[in-house]
This record gives C-alpha cells, sequence and structure tokens, in this order.
C-alpha cells in the first residue's frame, strides 16, 4: 500500500493500481461520471490545509479520484491548488469536457495535456451541442489534441460504456512546439515535466518544493494556449444554425434591471409558493409532526428510557426537551431537511437553467454596496432556507473579507426558513404597515452592517468575472440528482453541529445557566425593549432553534408594535447554536466570538431604538409608522457618512493596495 | 477608454488589463489582450456584459474601470 505521493492526500491506493483522476470546469457534470466508474463504495477525505473534500473510488482494481471543478490549475485558489496537485500525481486523467463551452473548457484540457500525463477526454453533453446548432468533428478534436475524446451524455449514460473501455488508452497529448521544447529541457532538472510547466507558470508553491524560484512565463504560455485553443475549436465546430432569437431575448430581459427585477421576483414568489407555503406546511407538517414527533421520538424514548431515567441529567441530555436523539433528530429531518431540500431544488433548477448567473449579474451593483459581489447571492438566498447551511456555502466566495461580511450578515440579519415561517405567521395579525415596519429595520440593518463593514474592514473585495452559460431547459434528472447530493451533504455536515448545539444547551439546562442568562436579559427586555419579562426567555429559547424563540413570542400577550420589537430582536439575535457552532469551525476563535457578542449588542440596540422611537412618535397611524421607518434610515445614513468620514480623517483615504482577487 | 465606458452593441479590443490574476483569469475565458469583443449588455451602474463568439462573461463595473478597451470603427 501506499499513499498519493506528493499531493499529500490521505487516499490508499494498492500496490500496481493506477491513480484515474477526474478533472473538469465547474458543471461540466463530473460527479456523474465518478459516480458511473466507481459505483456505490466512495471514500471521501478532507484535503489538509483546506476546507474542500476530495472523493475517491475503485475502478476495476484501480483508484478514481475526484477533483474540484475548476478553469485550469494555476494555484488561484484552493480548488486550483488541489485540482493540481491531484492531477500533477494521477496516471490518466478523464477529462470532462463539456461539449456547448469547448472553448472554455478546452483551456484546461490543453493544460492538464500541456502537463504530460496522460488524458482521455469525456466530450460530454453532446446530444446539448447538437440542440443548439453545434456541430462538432469528434475524430479531428482528437487528432489536434493527441488524445482519445469519447462523446457522452452522461446524464442518459451515453457513451459511459465507450469511455470505460477505451480509458486505458489515455495519451500524452499534443503540446506547442516551443513550449515543449522548453518542458523538456526543464523537466530533466525537475524530474516531471507537469512541475516543470507550473513552475514556468509561475506557481510559487510548486516551485519551493524544488527549491526554485518561479519562473515569469504565465502569460506567454496562457497567450499560445488560448490561441491553441481557439484554433482548435475554429476547425472542429460548425454552427450549422444560429441558436433561436428568443434564447437571446430572454438573456436580455434577465441582466436588464427594468425586466430582470421582475423576473426575479417572479421566480422568487414561485420559490415562496412551493417552499414557503406548501414545503414549510403540508411537507413539513408531516415529517415533523406525524413521522418524528408522533412516532420517531416516542420509539427512541422507549429504547433510550429502558437504560436511562428520562427526568436524570443524562436522561435530558438525550431524550429530554433538547435531547440529542429527540429535539435534533426531529429538527434536522423533520423541519431543516425538507425545506432545505426545497431551497437546493430551486439553486440546481437556477443553475441548471443558466438563470444563476444572470441573477449574479443583475444584483452585483447592489451587492458591491455591501462589500460582496453577485456571487454571494447563492449563500445569501441560501440563508432564508438554513443560515447554518449558507455560512458552509460562503466557502465559494473569492476572498477571506467577503467571507467574513457574508457570514456576518447571514448570522445577523438573515432569517432562516424554520423561523420564516413563525415571523411571517406572527406579521400576518399585526397589519401591512407593521410588516412593512419589520422588513425595513431588517433591510436597514443588512444594508447598514454591510457598508460598514466594506468601509471598515482592510483589504478590497473580489470583483465579479464570471461566465454566462447558454440559457436552457434543465434536465429534471440531473436537478434531482443534485439537490439529492447537496442535502445529503447538508445533513452530513450539519447533523453533528446540532447535536452539538442541542448537547451544550441540555449541559445549560441542567446546570441551569439557561435560567441564568434569561434573568439577565429580563431587566433589558422591560426597560429599554418595553416588552414582558418573558420575552427575554423566548430569546433564549431562540439559541436552542431559532423557531422555537418565535414560537415562544406567539404565546405572549403583545401588541403591535410589542410584536415588531420582539421579533425584530429575535431575528438580529444570536443565530441559533448550531449557526454558532459552524462560525467557529469557519472562522478564527476569536472573530466568532466577536460576531456572535456583536450579534447581541446589535439586536438589543436595534430593539431598543425601535421602541424608543415608537414611544415617542407612537404607532397609531400609518404616517407615524413610515415617520419611525424614516429616523430609522436617517439614522443609519448619518452613522454611515459619520463613519465614513472618520474614517477617511484617521487612516486618510483608502489605498487600493489590499489584496484583490477574482472569483 | 476604460470598458465601463463601452455601450451596448458596441465593438471593441481589450487594450490592457492591469492585475495579473484578472488576466489569467479573462485569457481562460478567452477575452485576452488583442481580443475583439462585443458588448451584449450593459447593467446600469452594474456588471458589464462583453461576449466572444458564444461566449458570455461579466465583469463587474469596478473591474470594468480598470480594463483599458479601444473601440473599433
Amino acid at each position: 500500500m501506499s499513499h498519493c505521493h506528493g499531493c499529500s492526500l490521505d487516499i490508499e491506493v494498492p500496490e500496481g493500481a493506477r491513480r484515474i483522476v477526474l478533472a473538469g470546469n465547474p458543471n461540466a457534470g463530473k460527479s456523474v461520471f465518478f459516480n458511473s466508474l466507481t459505483g456505490m463504495y466512495v471514500d471521501v477525505s478532507n484535503y489538509p490545509g483546506t476546507t474542500l473534500e476530495i472523493s475517491s473510488g475503485h475502478f476495476q482494481g484501480d483508484v478514481v479520484i475526484d477533483t474540484p471543478g475548476v478553469y485550469g490549475i494555476s494555484s488561484f485558489n484552493d480548488e486550483e491548488r488541489v485540482a493540481r496537485d491531484v492531477i500533477l500525481t494521477a496516471d490518466i486523467v478523464v477529462n470532462v469536457v463539456n461539449a456547448v463551452y469547448l472553448e472554455r473548457d478546452l483551456f484546461l484540457t490543453q493544460q492538464v495535456i500541456d502537463t504530460g500525463v496522460p488524458v482521455i477526454v469525456a466530450l460530454n453533453m453532446v446530444d446539448e451541442a447538437e440542440r443548439q446548432g453545434l456541430k462538432i468533428d469528434y475524430a479531428l478534436l482528437s487528432k489536434l489534441l493527441g488524445v482519445p475524446v469519447i462523446p457522452t451524455v452522461a446524464v442518459a449514460k451515453k457513451g459511459m460504456d465507450e469511455l470505460k473501455q477505451s480509458i486505458f488508452q489515455a495519451r500524452i497529448g499534443n503540446c506547442e512546439p516551443d513550449l515543449r521544447q522548453k518542458l523538456d529541457e526543464f523537466a530533466d532538472r525537475v524530474g516531471s515535466r507537469g512541475e516543470a510547466l507550473l513552475i514556468l507558470e509561475g506557481d510559487v508553491a510548486v516551485a519551493e518544493r524544488h527549491g526554485l524560484e518561479p519562473l515569469n512565463f504565465r502569460e506567454e504560455i496562457y497567450l499560445k494556449r488560448r490561441k491553441r485553443v481557439n484554433e482548435i475549436v475554429e476547425y472542429v465546430v460548425k454552427e450549422v444554425n444560429n441558436k433561436s432569437a428568443w434564447v437571446n431575448t430572454l438573456n436580455r430581459l434577465m441582466i436588464r434591471p427594468l425586466t430582470g427585477i421582475p423576473i426575479l421576483i417572479v421566480a422568487l414568489y414561485l420559490m415562496y409558493k412551493l417552499i414557503g407555503v406548501f414545503v414549510a406546511g403540508t411537507v413539513v407538517g408531516f415529517t415533523e409532526e406525524t413521522i418524528m414527533i408522533g412516532h420517531v421520538e416516542p420509539f427512541i424514548r422507549s429504547v433510550v428510557g429502558h437504560f436511562v431515567q428520562q427526568s436524570s441529567a443524562l436522561g435530558t441530555i438525550l431524550i429530554g426537551e433538547f435531547g440529542l436523539f429527540t429535539m435534533t433528530l426531529t429538527y434536522v429531518f423533520g423541519l431543516l431537511l425538507p425545506l432545505v431540500a426545497g431551497f437546493y431544488l430551486f439553486l440546481s433548477l437556477f443553475e441548471d437553467s443558466g438563470y444563476l448567473p444572470r441573477i449574479a449579474t443583475l444584483v452585483d451593483r447592489v451587492l458591491t454596496g455591501i462589500g460582496l459581489n453577485g456571487r454571494a447571492v447563492i449563500p445569501m438566498i441560501l440563508g432564508f432556507g438554513c443560515v447554518t447551511m449558507a455560512t458552509i456555502t460562503t466557502r465559494l466566495l473569492g476572498s477571506e473579507r467577503e467571507r467574513r461580511i457574508a457570514i456576518f450578515l447571514l448570522g445577523l440579519a438573515i432569517p432562516c426558513s424554520a423561523q420564516l415561517g413563525v415571523i411571517a405567521g406572527m406579521l400576518a395579525t399585526v397589519g401591512p404597515q407593521f410588516a412593512a415596519l419589520y422588513v425595513m429595520i431588517i433591510l436597514g440593518v443588512l444594508v447598514a452592517v454591510g457598508t460598514l463593514m466594506n468601509i471598515l474592514l482592510s483589504g478590497k473585495s473580489s470583483d465579479l468575472l464570471i461566465d454566462l452559460p447558454p440559457l436552457r431547459i434543465p434536465r429534471i434528472n440531473n436537478v434531482l440528482t443534485k439537490t439529492w447530493i447537496k442535502s445529503y451533504q447538508f445533513v452530513k455536515e450539519a447533523l453533528p453541529l446540532f447535536a452539538l448545539g442541542a448537547l451544550i444547551i441540555s449541559v445549560f439546562q441542567v446546570t441551569g445557566i439557561l435560567d441564568f442568562l434569561q434573568n439577565m436579559l429580563a431587566p433589558l427586555t422591560v426597560k429599554w425593549l418595553s416588552l414582558p419579562r418573558d420575552a427575554s426567555t423566548a430569546f433564549i429559547m431562540g439559541i436552542v432553534r431559532r423557531d422555537f424563540g418565535a414560537a415562544g413570542l406567539a404565546g405572549l400577550p403583545l401588541t403591535p408594535i410589542q410584536t415588531i420589537v420582539s421579533l425584530v430582536t429575535i431575528t438580529l439575535f444570536v443565530p441559533c447554536i448550531a449557526s454558532i457552532m459552524v462560525m467557529f469551525k469557519e472562522r478564527s476563535k476569536r472573530e466568532a466570538a466577536v460576531m456572535w457578542l456583536s450579534t447581541w449588542v446589535i439586536a438589543f440596540l436595534i430593539g431598543g431604538i425601535t421602541a424608543q422611537s415608537a414611544r415617542i412618535i407612537g404607532t397609531d397611524t400609518p404616517l407615524q409608522i413610515a415617520g419611525i421607518i424614516a429616523v430609522f434610515w436617517g439614522l443609519i445614513l448619518v452613522v454611515v457618512f459619520a463613519v465614513k468620514i472618520l474614517k477617511n480623517r484617521v487612516w486618510g483615504e483608502r489605498s487600493g493596495t489590499g489584496a484583490k482577487g477574482v472569483a | 477608454m476604460t470598458l465601463d465606458g463601452v455601450k451596448k452593441g458596441q465593438s471593441f479590443t481589450i487594450a490592457h488589463i492591469p492585475n495579473d490574476k484578472v488576466r489569467a483569469q479573462a485569457i481562460r475565458f478567452g477575452i485576452a489582450e488583442g481580443e475583439w469583443l462585443s458588448c451584449e449588455e450593459v447593467v446600469p451602474a452594474g456588471p458589464v456584459v462583453v461576449r466572444k463568439n458564444r461566449q458570455l462573461i461579466a465583469l463587474g463595473r469596478q473591474l470594468a474601470r480598470e480594463i483599458g478597451v479601444s473601440l473599433t470603427q
């Protein structure tokens, strides 16, 4: 047995077995190939020093290793570094190429071919290319690249057998002669052509491994590669008919604000109808009440009850009100999983239809104001499903600065689906003007905090640079597979966090810390927020589960404005304990602690300002409510401007020297 | 002029991309310096969407400000 040398990845490779590596651009359909090659038995291991996980499995006694989807392997981000290391140690690379985007995808293909690793190309989605009026000469493509090319439609299992039969015919492909000569000379010094290529392309990490300074030929090599790829595409692709005009029109309509915003609103409304009404009501009613609380919990209680007294401390922790085997399971499987699956279903639909990057383009302007770019729309949408999951998804953002802003905003101002249901129910009882007040305050906090973080945090966020794939009708098969994989990953990542959270809360309950916290918050709740004393209990319950907190409020006799104040406070107040856990997991301990404390301060500050301004202005007429909103937004503007001026005065103009990346 | 000043429907070539990493990323997407592109759409105060053959690329406004272009007559 040996391990994967040089890539520090802990994958067992039996003696004599080959390493078959899957590589491709994002969304080329790699995962379908991986599953088809390896079958059911898959190992997932964390890639050291990153948050990335690498799947591996077996194909006819050889090892198959998956890599993250990348556009190239030049250490621009963690995904590229991991893909680079795994590809450099490959015996065979199966490069999955999307036939519709040959121009884009072949850049990676040529880069991998240039490393000198034997390659076989799986030209995927050829049916889609055909539908778009593209005629591809597979034989010529194979000849020009110098490697076998197998046309496939992976989701329909077409071409998969041919690929499996041809996999070992992978060959070292054609490389531009000048580059080839340079690589051969240099490879003698560093041992392999792949490492030679990356050092020539200025890869610092690879150069360091050989004690060398990285060279500065990236630009030159990149440009020649681009030219070569463009030529190949020109030779092999014939456009039979230009794709229909209405697709182009729809594309325009989606990115222009005047039409794009209404389209987005309709899409989000459909999402609300399906997830907010159908899943949250009907489906969750069945999964949570009937299945989990009705059948699973009593069963677990009776089984565990045989060994542990339910009223004992251990019993409370295991099967009590917030028990590990009771509340955690019900919460994750009964409530969150259906909702999260609903969100992923829409996200997959948006992604596969090509709509998602267009949403990102449309909202980019708004998000740059709060230090994010259009890509952050993904975690933001997911946040309305489950903040814990969304926080994990922020890994796709381009810089640490953006992750910091997004994670804090998610924890602070995005109510998750569990909470939204209860909030919407309570808002329905207080009248539209009060509902508007709630929405404007939360939105105000989101904008204000994002803007302030953007002003105060050092560095610069990355700019939007994304490709907009052609619009198409998503394949239902693919969408469902994606939804399933993502939902499964959610359970895998989130369940331990929720379990740990439940454990901590139960311990707090047993030791009396929970009561202590409630008593501590009581004076603040009564005097500053003008709420009944019991509201503080609801706030603390919000730490356990966000919907518990909101539901606790629903039982209290509150005036409309008290309802709004308490809802504002509980929305901004600490996210549920699982989101706090994930904050600590994704960020440094110090940063997470600061974020956590800040949510307490901001929640009570904003709740108090709302309560106090309502007391002074009054809440009898819609005009007075509008007055409160005006005062609130006025305050925000004053604070933002004051901070901006103060920062300019103290630190001088923000220098543009900060780290800058691309997302 | 810079890319943010390009109007919808105009054709242009990329003259200069100052940032190394952005330049490399752009080459991968097929928008290298000297390439002929056309402007597909400009989101008001937002990203600029450029077309290279069948490829559409959206670039954030700030990034577009840093990319030098020359209009083709």
